[in-house]
């Protein structure tokens, strides 16, 4: 076995100086009773040509999207991710290493996270962004935590119908233990975005804080600006997931409209979708709230020579240190994927951010302005970023991609009706930078032809 | 610039903000095909971004050497011996890089139609066949991203089941040894943990464990957390009288999986009283550490509590796989989508490679690094626990801080001089300046040998020279670092300062 | 060697008492913080915040440990050193002048009960060790 080195002779040296016969003996503290009898029950193992043959096989049993035509978004964007961001984090010594507990060793690591965190900070329009978290629906959940934290004597958080139905499901999930935490769902008006009315209703001294989505779950740019506003009015906070991170090139930051943090999700960014993970979690906030974020921070320092440096800080808030009163349980994030959406950031830059979003929102209006001539845009008065929703002529979505996925070769979008059966009727439709114009033509065609 | 601080590679590197020049960028954007929209027609101006975001303005070779630079900087398993305790440092297959790179792999979307992703679908279906029977379980969820993520789920599982019994309960017993992760996760699910001291020969005994449950009231308490082999490299010998009192009382066996490199092949633990445990991918199953992560950290259980599984699961009807999200009991998602599938390619990869035989040998081949270690330095560091230890062992600086005034943390800072990554230090709390080395099998006799060398060197050196020791280390690009000054005046984030930036 | 000064009270929480009156200052002792080693950070309460005896009302952090600060008196609190937010290294320093953390206003003759004086504080510190 390749990645065991040890010979007969070695394993009875060893066994000599420890002063045991048998490895086995080594492992009396298990009872017999307890021990594996038999082999474990697992295929036969395989050399790397049979390992190459075998996953290639189950490879191509998926789909790759490729140069396909695909308008399939949804939390899941499908960017164009510069070879550089891979080639950079496939560096033996950045994913062979771990946690940088011992900062001497670990200054690659810690600079990255720092530039990261500057990064996320900056897109996000905060003072503080943390070295990441899982992905954007936890982030999500630990926002409404956070939210609760700060607010301690406040029971409720209410959160937008247009967060993301898993990262909406996913707070719920993790609040469900916590007694005196009830989450509250903010309905969608009929034209699709937060509906401030009920929000106004439902505010009270009782609200630790807001979790909405922007652009939310129908690509709808939310006025966030007004939410902060209703929520200060009773001193509530307001974090808002950002739905689409590359929108912030042309979208107001969350920190610049209000907001007290913010979360979002970097997946698509940092490298090729991986049926949905590993993604990279976002969270930043106001320097106020530093001490009560979950995750772990990276701080410049100095040496003994006064030279800079960087080393995990504030570990107090955190599970290794305060254990049962800790910010989160948090350990390992998605350092590796932070690395590589702050390389790819980096490749982008300043202009190039702001061209990228420009390109899909140019895209996503050309293609909204044709299907509206069409009649099927769902929410037509709305104001959307790369995203929006198609009111599918025949009342069933998942029918209609799957016609046109098969007569057209296209990938029309994603039916909503996979997270709630009063959608049925919905497609939701993003275009990014990698779709052509010949692409866009063709999906109108395609909507034209099932009218 | 000095040349000793660059030994012919250059380590002090600026920040990227640092870098570059106004106006360039690293970017391949394609062209615009169709009119540029202008957003003022659509949004408000206060919906607008006034000024762009701040980011680096560098060209794709200034980020390509500026990220190079930074790597190596890096200690790192390629580098060298990394014996960082509970974290299982095991080599980093090359193959399973290329596996999940696969297009069929990377470049898919999870709100594909099943039809076209069988082939990931069947990957997630058969890894969770072959963890179920490692560890003995019924089912296994892949959702939870990392350790502590799973056992997160877990606990929320066995919350669930109480719940559906009636009682959520209250209590949850935490060894004084358990990763600070525990009782974290504890509180998170609205219990309170409560402490129990493992017994003087660093295991937990039963009739501890009795008298915590008769403390707090038994039916009070929904489970235990324990870390097995526990966080001293010590198999809990007595888990199943454990488990047995637990569940006498209706309560659930919680095992922190952590190690479970020293059991593959020797315990199935979900079939001897464990109810819960979560695997770690990125430990046990030799996928990336990834600088903290992705990680991936599964749970299995036991059949009853099959029923408060993640929700979807993915389910074989005749030769087709299929999502099942319909699960009522299910306590629902703990992210989005379908888990850290990139990394569940490579631990399949590496499963298949191994197969049964090859991961009992694993076992075999870390337990006997970790016990030649400490054989070899028994007699110059405090043993605390004299007896056989299983992947990983753990000494104290008690005697030698107590002769030289050297400590633990001096130990760790020589041990960089030599080019070794130091092992977890100050853990468990319960060993008075814990060194826990945790070799792994993947290293080979003469590595082993030469890091027991060191040891013994640098024993030595804190008799004869102590403030070589406190002064370490002297061969890295920084010294010590102000932890103190960092958290005092914490610094997060890089600012721009006028006319400082591209000077 | 630790110092303690002699007309204080303390508490077995290694918090000090200064009692002007009705006015209480509170710190900690020379002896908690040699055991908490380099102080970065001091939670505060906010003025009039009530504070009851043995209870919780703030924290005080070094990089590598988290503690409680409980209240050694019920009242409500006057004044907060808000020195202490940039530069908590002042409790190092100088932790019975300039170092103290809050005053707090207390009302009933009963508020240093179960307070020790500087003797038995100091076999309560030798106990300890």
């Amino acid at each position: 076995m390749r990645y065991l080195p040890h010979t007969t002779d070695d394993l009875e040296r060893m066994l000599n100086k420890i002063g045991v016969e048998t490895i086995d003996a080594l492992f009396e503290s298990i009872p017999d009773k307890l021990r594996v009898k038999e082999d474990l029950d697992l295929p036969e193992p395989l050399d790397e040509g049979a390992l190459k043959d075998q996953l290639g096989a189950l490879s191509v049993k998926n789909r790759a999207l490729g140069c396909s035509s695909s308008f399939v978004g949804c939390g899941a964007y499908r960017h164009s991710v510069p070879a550089t961001v891979d080639m950079l984090i496939s560096r033996g010594e950045f994913f062979t290493a771990y946690t940088p507990y011992q900062p001497e060793v670990s200054q690659g690591t810690l600079q990255g996270a720092f530039e990261f965190q500057t990064i996320t900070a900056e897109l996000l329009g905060f003072d503080v962004a943390n070295a990441s978290l899982y992905d954007g629906a936890s982030a999500c959940a630990e926002a409404v935590l956070m939210m609760h934290r700060v607010q301690r004597r406040r029971r409720k958080v209410l959160i937008s119908e247009g967060v993301h139905p898993e990262a909406l499901e996913t707070c719920r999930t993790f609040t469900e233990g916590v007694d005196d935490l009830d989450l509250e769902v903010i309905p969608l008006t009929k034209g699709g975005d937060l509906d401030l009315e009920f929000l106004k209703k439902k505010m009270s001294k009782d609200v630790a804080g807001v979790l909405l989505q922007s652009p939310n779950l129908f690509g709808i740019v939310e006025n966030v600006r007004e939410v902060v506003e209703i929520a200060e009015k009773e001193r509530a906070l307001v974090c808002q997931n950002v739905g689409e991170i590359t929108s912030l090139g042309i979208l107001e930051s969350p920190g610049n409209m209000g907001c007290h943090l913010a979360v979002g999700e970097g997946l698509g960014i940092c490298g090729p979708l991986n049926m949905g993970g590993p993604g990279v979690g976002l969270m930043a906030c106001r320097d106020k709230y530093k001490r009560s974020m979950p995750g772990r921070l990276v701080g410049e320092t100095v040496d003994t020579d006064g030279r800079r440096g960087y080393v995990l800080t504030l570990a107090t808030r955190e599970q290794h240190i305060r254990r049962e009163k800790a910010t989160s349980n948090i350990c390992t994030n998605q350092a590796l994927m932070a690395l590589a959406f702050g390389i790819h950031m980096s490749l982008l830059g300043k202009r190039g951010f702001h061209r990228l979003s420009k390109i899909n929102y140019s895209n996503s209006r050309y293609l909204r302005k044709k299907l509206h001539s069409l009649g099927i845009m769902a929410f037509p008065k709305a104001a959307h970023y790369n995203e929006f929703v198609v009111r599918a002529p025949g009342g069933d979505a998942r029918q209609l991609t799957l016609e046109i996925r098969n007569k057209d070769g296209v990938d029309p979008g994603v039916p909503l009706g996979r997270f709630d059966e009063k959608w049925k009727d919905l497609l939701l439709v993003c275009v990014t930078e990698r779709n052509t114009r010949e692409q866009m033509d063709q999906l109108v065609t395609a909507f034209e032809r099932h009218m | 610039m000095n040349p000793i601080e660059t030994r012919g590679i250059l380590y002090h590197e600026p920040l990227i903000f640092e870098l570059g020049a106004e106006g360039r960028s690293g970017a391949s954007l394609p062209k615009l095909e169709v009119e540029e929209a202008d957003p003022r027609d659509e949004f408000d101006s206060k919906q607008l971004r006034e000024k762009s975001p701040d980011l680096p303005e560098v060209s794709e070779v200034e980020v390509v050497r500026h990220y190079t630079r930074l790597s190596q900087w890096n200690h790192s398993i390629d580098a060298g011996f990394y014996p960082l305790g509970s974290c299982t440092m095991k080599h980093n297959p090359r193959i399973n890089e290329v596996t999940c790179r696969l297009p069929g792999f990377a470049d898919i979307h999870p709100y594909q139609d099943e039809s076209e992703l069988q082939g990931a679908m069947q990957i997630i279906w058969e890894l969770e066949r072959f963890l179920c029977e490692i560890g003995g379980f019924a089912r296994v969820s892949l959702q939870p991203a990392a350790g502590a993520h799973g056992e997160l789920t877990g606990l929320m599982m066995i919350r669930a089941h109480h719940v559906k019994n009636g009682n959520p309960r209250k209590w949850v017993l935490v060894p004084d040894s358990a990763h600070g992760t525990n009782p974290a996760s504890v509180t998170l699910n609205g219990y309170k943990p409560k402490q129990i001291a493992s017994g003087e020969e660093g295991i937990l005994r039963p009739e501890d464990v009795e008298r915590a449950m008769e403390e707090v009231g038994g039916d009070e308490v929904a489970a235990i957390m324990i870390t097995n082999p526990n966080t001293l490299g010590l198999f809990e010998t007595h888990i199943a009288e454990i488990a047995d009192i637990m569940h006498r009382y209706g309560a659930m066996v919680y095992m922190d999986g952590a190690n479970l490199n020293a059991l593959m092949g020797y315990l199935q633990p979900g079939k001897h009283g464990v109810d819960v445990m979560h695997y770690n991918l990125h430990k046990t199953f030799s996928t990336p550490h990834g600088g903290g992560g992705p990680g991936s950290g599964p749970v299995g259980v036991v059949e009853e509590l099959v029923p408060y599984l993640p929700r979807p699961t993915v389910e074989k009807e005749e030769e087709r796989f299929v999502w099942k999200f319909d699960r009522p009991l299910s306590i629902g998602r703990v992210r989005s989508f379908f888990g850290n599938f990139g990394v569940l390619v490579r631990a399949y990869t590496y499963i298949l490679e191994m197969g049964a035989k090859g991961l009992k040998e694993a076992t075999q081949l870390a337990v006997l690094n970790a016990n030649y270690v400490r054989v070899r330095l028994q007699g110059k560091y405090t043993l605390e626990y004299k007896r056989p230890c299983l992947h990983e062992v753990v000494f104290s600086d008690r005697e030698l801080k107590k002769e030289t005034g050297v400590t633990t943390m001096d130990i760790a800072k020589r041990l960089v001089d030599y080019g070794v990554h130091p092992p977890t230090v100050y853990f468990p709390l319960i060993v008075q300046g814990a060194l826990m080395i945790e070799p792994t099998e993947t290293e080979t006799p003469e590595e082993v040998e030469r890091f027991c060398n060191i040891m013994e060197s640098i024993f030595d050196e804190a008799k004869e020279n102590p403030d070589v020791l406190h002064s370490a280390p002297h061969n890295v690009g920084l010294s010590r670092l102000d932890e103190v000054q960092a958290a005092r005046r914490p610094k997060l984030r890089w600012v721009a300062k006028k006319d400082e930036k591209k000077a | 060697m630790s110092s303690f000064p002699e007309k204080f009270y303390y508490s077995e929480d290694h918090e000090w008492a200064k009692i002007e009156g009705d006015i209480v200052t509170i710190g900690i002792t020379h002896h908690a913080v040699e055991q908490l080693g380099d102080i970065t950070y001091v939670g505060l309460p906010q003025e009039e915040d009530e504070l009851e005896k043995g209870e919780v009302f703030g924290s005080i952090e070094s990089v590598k440990a988290q503690s409680d600060l409980f209240s050694p008196v019920s009242g409500k609190v006057v004044k907060i050193n808000e020195e202490l937010e940039d530069t908590p290294e002042v409790i190092n320093e100088d932790p019975y002048e300039k170092g103290w953390i809050v005053q707090v206003e207390v009302s009933g003759e009963d508020a240093i009960s179960g307070l020790m004086d500087v003797e038995a504080y100091k076999k309560h510190v030798a106990d300890e060790e």
